[in-house]
Formats: structure tokens, C-alpha cells, sequence
């Protein structure tokens, strides 16, 4: 599979790391090359410096040819528009992106982009850890 | 009208400012405290501190009737969400969004943002106008319709002049509609009207065939 990530912050780098492992073509981008040190040092991938919310960088990428997007910026509103632009303009078959404001993930899930949401997830699971509900 | 902006930075500030002049109830929402501030104490209190790609916030200030929303941020992402949830989840008739990329803005409308703004584009075009050796400007774009106006200068040397308008091979689907000369009054050229050095031009044409024009007039 070609994957194209936006966001090499811890979840972007690991999750590249896992697909290079498994063979996957992996291409991912970030603002900051400094983010790049959280790649695996045997990473096989392409590491890209530039905005993944820019049409020619994310040709650079690969994306024409991508079978998978994943937006995972700091930003919701970023990965909002980087999806959507996966989505709509390159027609990538799947792309999943993070948004943190539950709100906002509903909205955009109803206009056909799919995202997580950890916020809620992780903001339950502290509240069972604290409850010492078992898992 | 009602109308919300989204983004209280210096376009945002001058922008409510015109509007309440004209008239209109309006509301900015600013995510910074000390502009906030400065715009309260300077037009009344018509800022709210808030993010305004938030549900939540919107529905506060009453998104839900808003005639026209407008994003004025520095960020196309900030624009592009904070327009989307208006539309969709309040349902505002009118979205408008300033982009700073003028590349998003095929995309914008592609993602159904009612009109863009681009200042990148506006500014571009006004240096187009004022640098004279320009060979051709563009004046204006016909919304939708893939038609443009534009402005071309017959240079001094060039092989058109004295050459009729029907002498001409123009490009397909483009048309002179007027010729502006020193002294005389603007005019409609017709088919034998001959071209003088100096001559401006402006012409209606399509963007692929804006080149051919520009050839055809300057013989370049």
C-alpha cells in the first residue's frame, strides 16, 4: 500500500514506523524536519519537509498514486483541510484524520470525512483507571 | 443584515468597522484576549473572545440566524472550517472566506465556500496594473463563466499596427470590445478599424486562449 502522512509529531512517526515495518510505501510530511528524529532510524520511507495543506506538495508526496491519507497535525482545522483535499481533489480510497474537538468531528464525519477522535476515548478511559473499572 | 467575522487582526477590525457604518448588526469573534479588547474599547462591544471553528461558540452568538459569515483569519484552514460549519451545521446563506494561498481558491469552491477572497491575488493585480511594461493585465474575472477581461498595450514596434481588426487572427472565443487612445474618445472597434502603436486594448477572452491573444496584438 502507498500511505501519504501529514504530521510527524509522535503518532505520525509511529504509525509510519509500523507501516515501513510491514512493507508499506510510506511518504511523510512535516513542517519542522526536526519532527523527522521521531522516525525509526532504519526508516525506509520518504521524509518531506512542506505543508501538507499544499496541492504540489502533496504530488511530491506521492498522493496521485496513494491508496491511504492520514492527517495527524497539532491542528484540527489543518487536518480538516488536508483530508479534504485528499478526499475531494485526489480522490484517495481512504483517509482518515485525528480531530480533537468532538463537535467538530461529528459535523465533518457527516460531510464524509472519516476521523478519531481521542479526546473522548482517552478522557473515559482516565475516568475508568480512576473508577478502577477492570478492562 | 446580521454578520458574523471570523478573525479580529487588522482586516477583520476595518472590515466590521465599514459594515457597521453601513449599517449592519455585526459580530467578531477574535481568539486573542488583547484584540478583543482593543476592538471592544474602539467600536463598542461587538467582540466575543472565541474560536470560531467551535460549535459551541458559534451557537452562542446565534450562528443560526446569521445573514452572512465571513472568515478573515490569516490561516486558510481556520477560514475554510469556521465557513464549512457554518454552512452546514447552522445553515448561513452567505460564506465568505479570505485566502492567503491563491491556490485554495479552486478548492474552496470546490468544497462549496460561496466566495473566496484572495489578497494575495488582489494586490497582484493592482501591481499588474500600475507596472506599465505589463504585456497584458487582467482586469477582471468572469464569475463561473470561464471568461476573463483583459488589457493589452500595442507596443511601439509592433507588426499590428496599422493592420485592420479584420486582418487579425484572432484566437477563438475572444473579442476586442473597446480601444482607448490619448486623446480621443474610447471607442467600439469594428472590423476596419486599424490598430495605432499605443493603443489599449481591452479584450474579452478565455484563460487558454489569453496567450494567443496576447501574441496576435503585440506580434511577439
Amino acid at each position: 500500500m502507498n500511505v501519504v502522512i501529514m504530521g510527524c509529531g509522535r503518532v505520525g512517526g509511529r504509525l509510519a514506523g509500523l507501516l515501513d515495518i510491514e512493507g508499506h510505501s510510506v511518504a511523510i510530511l512535516d513542517t519542522d524536519s526536526y519532527s523527522f528524529r521521531r522516525l525509526p532510524a532504519d526508516f525506509a520511507g520518504t521524509a518531506l519537509v512542506g505543508d501538507g495543506m499544499d496541492e504540489e506538495m502533496l504530488k511530491k508526496a506521492g498522493i496521485e498514486e496513494a491508496d491511504a491519507f492520514v492527517a495527524v497535525t497539532q491542528a484540527d482545522n489543518r487536518n480538516i483541510m488536508a483530508a479534504q483535499i485528499a478526499r475531494h481533489i485526489f480522490n484517495v480510497p481512504k483517509v482518515v484524520c485525528r480531530i480533537y474537538d468532538p463537535l467538530r468531528r461529528e459535523l465533518f464525519s457527516s460531510l464524509g470525512i472519516e476521523a478519531l477522535t481521542p479526546t473522548t476515548t482517552f478522557a473515559q478511559m482516565l475516568k475508568d483507571k480512576i473508577e478502577g473499572v477492570e478492562e | 443584515m446580521y454578520i458574523i467575522v471570523i478573525g479580529g487582526g487588522k482586516v477583520g477590525f476595518y472590515l466590521a468597522k465599514a459594515l457597521l457604518n453601513e449599517g449592519h448588526e455585526v459580530l467578531i469573534i477574535e481568539k486573542d484576549p488583547l484584540k478583543t479588547e482593543f476592538i471592544n474599547n474602539e467600536l463598542g462591544s461587538i467582540c466575543i473572545r472565541g474560536d470560531g471553528s467551535e460549535v459551541t461558540t458559534l451557537t452562542e452568538v446565534g450562528t443560526g440566524r446569521a445573514n452572512m459569515f465571513i472568515a478573515v483569519t490569516g490561516d486558510d484552514d481556520d477560514n475554510l472550517v469556521a465557513c464549512q460549519i457554518a454552512k452546514h451545521k447552522f445553515n448561513v446563506p452567505r460564506t465568505i472566506a479570505r485566502i492567503s494561498n491563491p491556490k485554495n481558491e479552486a478548492i474552496f469552491k470546490k468544497l462549496g465556500i460561496d466566495v473566496t477572497v484572495s489578497s494575495t491575488n488582489v494586490i497582484l493585480e493592482d501591481i499588474e496594473e500600475e507596472v506599465p511594461t505589463h504585456p497584458l493585465t487582467h482586469l477582471l474575472d468572469i464569475r463561473g463563466k470561464g471568461l476573463e477581461v483583459v488589457e493589452v498595450k500595442i507596443p511601439p514596434k509592433s507588426p499590428t499596427i496599422g493592420k485592420k481588426v479584420k486582418e487579425l487572427s484572432l484566437p477563438e472565443g475572444s473579442i476586442l470590445t473597446l480601444i482607448i487612445r490619448q486623446k480621443e474618445k474610447p471607442k467600439v472597434p469594428t472590423a476596419n478599424t486599424t490598430l495605432q502603436a499605443g493603443d489599449q486594448i481591452i479584450a474579452v477572452t478565455t484563460p487558454e486562449t489569453e496567450e494567443a491573444l496576447r501574441t496576435v496584438l503585440r506580434g511577439l
